[in-house]
């Protein structure tokens, strides 16, 4: 192993190969080189001895696919290794995730510090629907650092925000988020869906927990929902006495200690055990196997990506239709210098941008581009547009629109793998339309 | 479960069931830098299982008080007065990698006390290598991803962690990381380089002894642990295919039921 001349170097499997093959061992299942879907609610026992030992966690293995699924495992396992984190759980959908998150931290009465700048549904999870179960929620901007600091009450039991805000791109100063939070004695959970592991590894900058739609750049394909949650495993719960529902003996395990007894993997074990057995928001083994065939391409895709986005911004920047562009690439951008720091491998492919026209023109440069597709999503292979305020951001008011940072000329772009050249030329068709709405709403 | 031992708290898990001193006591015994945490999918089976059970944390580790000790032979003796401070006047004890140093020490010290013995992943000596070791004693934590590096078979290193959803090399990184490495793994890689009478220990020990080993151990590997195993008498082995050190988690299923089998039989639980 050793090599005196140039020291001992760890040889640990690296991104690109992790992409492909961690979490799997071909020579448990039968030596099949491609994992196999595991298309089934339940599992065998081998006697009564076995089934008691499997309820009561000591051992591993499965009992029924709403907590567990082989197929699905492998794909916790994977997206773990790429983030970095000690355990992952997997869910129907991002949004899934982020609910089992808050509701694994979070009891009645309890507050939450979250960055204002998020997708709209979460926005909405965390302004109309938590307050039902007695969670309440302060929003800070993505920049106001230490506004993060202000908000944080006795009752806080995390700071939750997205790194680069959607749609507007602002962002959030990890780091410095992070510290703010453990200086607290709280957990920092990022959503790191517009990034993934290829571009920020959030647990490295901080973050105690991430979550992300895989669903988006991480499959890719855009055929299928999924979530997951990865636990960065450096939280200590026992800290403090703010995380009573990881540190005392919980009922339904027999008086278990989560935190004593999983420790870095307590979270994710709290959430399996607890969340997808009263909650059940499981991911289907199939879209599971979806999912890890859009992660084994990951940073060839994330490559491609960020280089056609980067493309577009030089295009949209020099474009006559266009009133603004926000990228962390653009060097004015107010972040472009963290952006450099925190996503040294491309500063990722969603741009937003004004259209001269307003909301007029933003209606006429979706209805007539026929190359990208107009729909609520992103990270799709294919490029994507939508008009937030009337789309994904539609049900908020205008007050909120505007403490989210969204204005009425915004068009939202998720940049497509397709031939650039081919990008552009769409798009021209589009800011042609813009220009003259009526006449071309009328051909 | 926390008490005290040498004046200093203790921190040891009881496999999630109350501590119930009129069962048998199966004590765990973690290796160089890591805690009670890495025996979760052993030591949960026997505490629902008719025996009390202790997976500690030593001196300066995990949630335990103190300072780390510097040779096997203190934490030997450090074993023997966990099992007074608890109460007992026996035990059975369970160790892997550095923790069977320790347990081969305090077995042949305390041969009144010690019941059984099972070594998994273990050797009559590890000496360490030099760089790691230095890596180490500077808190560099590259001595950690060389540890998880070595600790894990081929297979391990793709994954396939028995629960669901962890992932091991991150998690045992994370375990040696919880503290400030010079101070855990450090003076533990020392005491393990220091150490030279487990051969002389072992030819001392009388009682029912398994050793665990795995044929992708790098760290121990097979014919250091069948060495020792020589030399104690009646000592039965069991040998894991395509399996590295850390077999605890890379085969725990095996090496649990490999335990079961043996401490059922030698150490019989209270039903």
């Amino acid at each position: 192993m050793s090599d005196k001349k140039k020291g001992l170097h760890p040889h640990t499997y690296k991104f690109d190969t992790l992409s492909l093959h961690a979490g799997y061992q071909p020579h448990k299942n039968a030596g099949s080189r491609q994992v196999p879907i595991y298309q089934t609610t339940s599992y065998l026992f081998d006697d009564v001895d076995h089934a008691a030992a499997l309820f009561n966690l000591e051992r591993g293995g499965h009992i029924y696919s709403r907590i567990s699924n082989p197929t699905v495992g492998v794909l916790e396992e994977r997206v773990a290794s790429l983030e970095g984190g000690t355990a992952a759980l997997a869910t129907s959908s991002g949004m899934a995730a982020i609910f089992l998150t808050v509701m694994t931290l979070c009891e009645s009465g309890d507050h939450l510090v979250v960055s204002s700048q998020l997708y709209g549904g979460t926005v909405n999870l965390f302004r109309l629907t938590l307050p039902k179960f007695g969670i309440k929620t302060t929003f800070v901007k993505p920049r106001d650092t230490e506004g993060f600091k202000k908000a944080i009450q006795k009752n806080t039991k995390c700071i939750f925000g997205e790194l680069v805000g959607n749609p507007g791109n602002e962002l959030m100063n990890m780091p410095e988020v992070a510290k703010i939070a453990h200086d607290a004695g709280i957990p920092l959970i990022i959503d790191a869906t517009y990034q993934t592991p290829y571009l920020c590894k959030p647990i490295e900058h901080g973050a105690d927990i991430v979550v992300h739609s895989l669903t988006k750049w991480m499959a890719g394909h855009g055929s299928s929902m999924a979530g997951i949650l990865v636990e960065g495993g450096k939280f200590d719960w026992m800290q403090n006495d703010k995380f009573p529902t990881m540190t005392k003996p919980y009922e339904g395990y027999h008086g278990l200690s989560f935190a004593e007894e999983f420790g870095p993997t307590a979270f994710t074990m709290k959430a399996r055990a607890e969340g997808m057995r009263d909650f059940g928001p499981c991911l289907s083994p199939q879209n599971a196997w979806n999912v890890l065939q859009g992660i084994e391409t990951l940073s060839v895709r994330m490559k491609k990506h960020c280089s056609n986005a980067e493309e577009m911004v030089k295009y949209l920047l020099g474009h006559e239709s266009v009133a603004w562009v926000s990228h962390p690439s653009v060097p004015d951008h107010p972040d472009h210098e963290l952006a450099k720091k925190l996503l040294p491998n491309g500063r990722g492919s969603m741009i937003a941008f004004g259209i001269k026209g307003g909301k007029d023109a933003g209606v006429a440069f979706i209805n007539n581009v026929k190359l990208a597709s107009h729909l609520a999503n992103v990270g799709d292979t294919r490029t994507l547009v939508i008009h937030p305020a009337s789309g994904t951001h539609s049900q908020m008011d205008e007050a909120t629109l505007k403490f989210a940072g969204l204005s009425h000329d915004m068009i939202r772009l998720s940049v497509g793998i397709e031939d650039i050249d081919d990008i552009k030329n769409d798009f021209e068709i589009g800011f042609r339309a813009a220009r003259k709405p009526r006449l071309v709403s009328n051909q | 479960m926390k008490f005290k031992v040498n004046n200093e708290e203790v921190y040891a898990s009881t496999g999630g069931r109350p501590f119930d001193k009129n069962k048998p006591l199966i004590i765990f015994v973690h290796g160089s830098g890591l805690t009670h945490m890495t025996w979760v999918l052993q030591t949960r089976y026997f505490a629902f299982h008719g025996y009390s059970v202790l997976a500690l944390d030593l001196p300066g580790h995990g949630l335990s008080g103190g300072k780390s000790l510097k040779s096997i032979e203190e934490m030997a003796d450090w074993i023997s007065n966990v099992i007074d401070a608890v109460g007992y006047k026996e035990a059975s004890l369970v160790g892997h990698s550095q923790g069977c140093l320790v347990t081969v020490e305090c077995a042949s010290r305390y041969q009144d006390k010690i019941k059984t013995l099972s070594l998994i992943g273990g050797a009559g000596a590890i000496p360490m290598n030099p760089e790691l070791l230095s890596l180490a004693e500077n808190s560099d934590p590259k001595a950690v991803d060389l540890m998880m590096d070595w600790a894990h078979g081929p297979a391990g290193h793709f994954g396939g962690h028995p629960v669901p959803g962890l992932y091991h090399i991150n998690t045992g990184g994370m375990l040696a990381k919880s503290r400030t490495i010079k101070d855990t793994l450090g003076v533990d890689f020392r005491a393990c380089d220091n150490y030279k009478n487990g051969f002389e220990a072992a030819k001392k020990i009388k009682i029912p002894t398994l050793s665990i080993l795995a044929t992708d151990d790098k760290m121990c590997p097979v014919k250091e642990g069948k060495k020792l195993a020589d030399l104690i008498d009646g000592s039965k082995v069991d040998i894991i295919d395509n399996c590295g050190h850390m077999m605890l988690l890379e085969e725990a299923d095996r090496v649990l039921a490999v335990l079961k089998k043996f401490i059922t039989t030698n150490y019989p639980p209270k039903t």
